[in-house]
């Protein structure tokens, strides 16, 4: 089997969850054990309510974002960007089933494709498993409590629900890089940011787009009982 | 076998993986934050490689390779989720419908 070195990677400049290195002891530790209470809660949760229906839904989901975020977007000069997937979880299905659906594609992507450390998966999974999906949630919900139940409120929400989505687990990692010494938070926190919010745009563009596909071919889906 | 919604769906996420050779090859945003202030080489590289940064081994076309990688990520993923969540609800009971 070819090995492949780190300029391999940054040469082809393809995307990167967070790979082991970067986080220090303390911080894998901490994200690993909130990641597993989170998953934890999660599969409780989903078990105590999962439908027949949704279980079909929920594989399709998940090959549906595994797919997409291999699709890189440019989003300025030299840099991309890709999409989350789990604010078009968080909203067709609910956020502890999107933590679910993203655990199981963050899973096989560090374990097939080495895309994000192993023990980095505890922040990968904090940050675009649960911080992702909640913050898509509420978010969401926001914009349906302020715009109304419309089919239009509904795509603004999902827009602002799957940018912030972004916006929130980039500010995660970037505090879960300043903790593990790897730049200061003054640094690190405006450079996330600020990438991600570009990126964000993106993700609020994709995600508004398949639900108004799922609302037009298969609105019945989203009276699925939400978990 | 009747086709099912999901049948599409699945096909559809089979042929969204089929674009990846066409993606960016721009580094992503934490990769470019990465590379800008120098922190990039801190990046350990994964104890083992199966189908390591999406590129199928042993193929020279590289495009081929990607879709190839998508396509077995995309079944893997759906087929691990369905079957968890299968086990998930037979073993919680879940509810009707």
């Amino acid at each position: 089997m070819q090995v492949r070195t780190i300029e391999f990677y940054t040469e082809r400049g393809l995307k990167m969850h967070i790979p082991d290195g970067f986080l220090n002891v303390t911080t894998v530790a901490t994200t690993c054990v909130v990641s597993v209470g989170g998953v934890a809660n999660a599969v409780r949760v989903v078990g105590k309510k999962l439908g027949e229906k949704n279980v079909p839904l929920m594989g399709v989901l998940a090959a549906f974002i595994f797919a997409a975020q291999m699709l890189n977007f440019p989003v300025l000069g030299g840099t991309s960007g890709h999409v989350i997937g789990a604010a078009l979880a968080a909203i067709l299905l609910g956020p502890w089933s999107a933590v679910l659906i993203m655990s199981c594609v963050l899973i096989a992507q560090s374990l097939i494709f080495q895309d994000g450390g192993l023990l980095a998966l505890g922040a990968n999974i904090l940050n675009m498993g649960l911080i992702a999906s909640f913050g898509a949630h509420y978010l969401y919900r926001l914009g349906i409590l302020v715009l109304g139940d419309s089919r239009k409120s509904k795509l603004i929400s999902g827009f602002i629900g799957a940018w912030s989505s972004v916006f929130l687990a980039a500010v995660a990692c970037a505090i879960e890089l300043a903790v593990s010494g790897v730049l200061p938070l003054g640094v690190v926190l405006p450079a996330m940011a600020g990438v991600h919010a570009l990126i964000g745009v993106g993700e609020g563009l994709i995600t508004s787009v398949v639900l108004s596909f799922v609302l037009a071919t298969r609105s019945d889906l989203l009276q699925l009982q939400r978990i | 076998m009747k086709l099912k919604w999901w049948h599409i769906g699945l096909v559809i996420s089979l042929a969204v993986a089929c674009l990846s050779p066409l993606a960016s090859a721009s580094p992503d945003g934490l990769e470019r934050v990465a590379e800008d202030y120098g922190f990039v080489a801190l990046a350990q590289e994964a104890p083992f490689q199966v189908i390591a940064d999406y590129v199928f081994p042993g193929i020279e076309n590289e495009a081929v390779a990607t879709i190839l990688a998508g396509l077995i990520g995309t079944l893997v993923v759906f087929g691990a989720v369905y079957v968890f969540f299968r086990l998930l609800r037979s073993k919680t009971g879940g509810v009707s419908g």
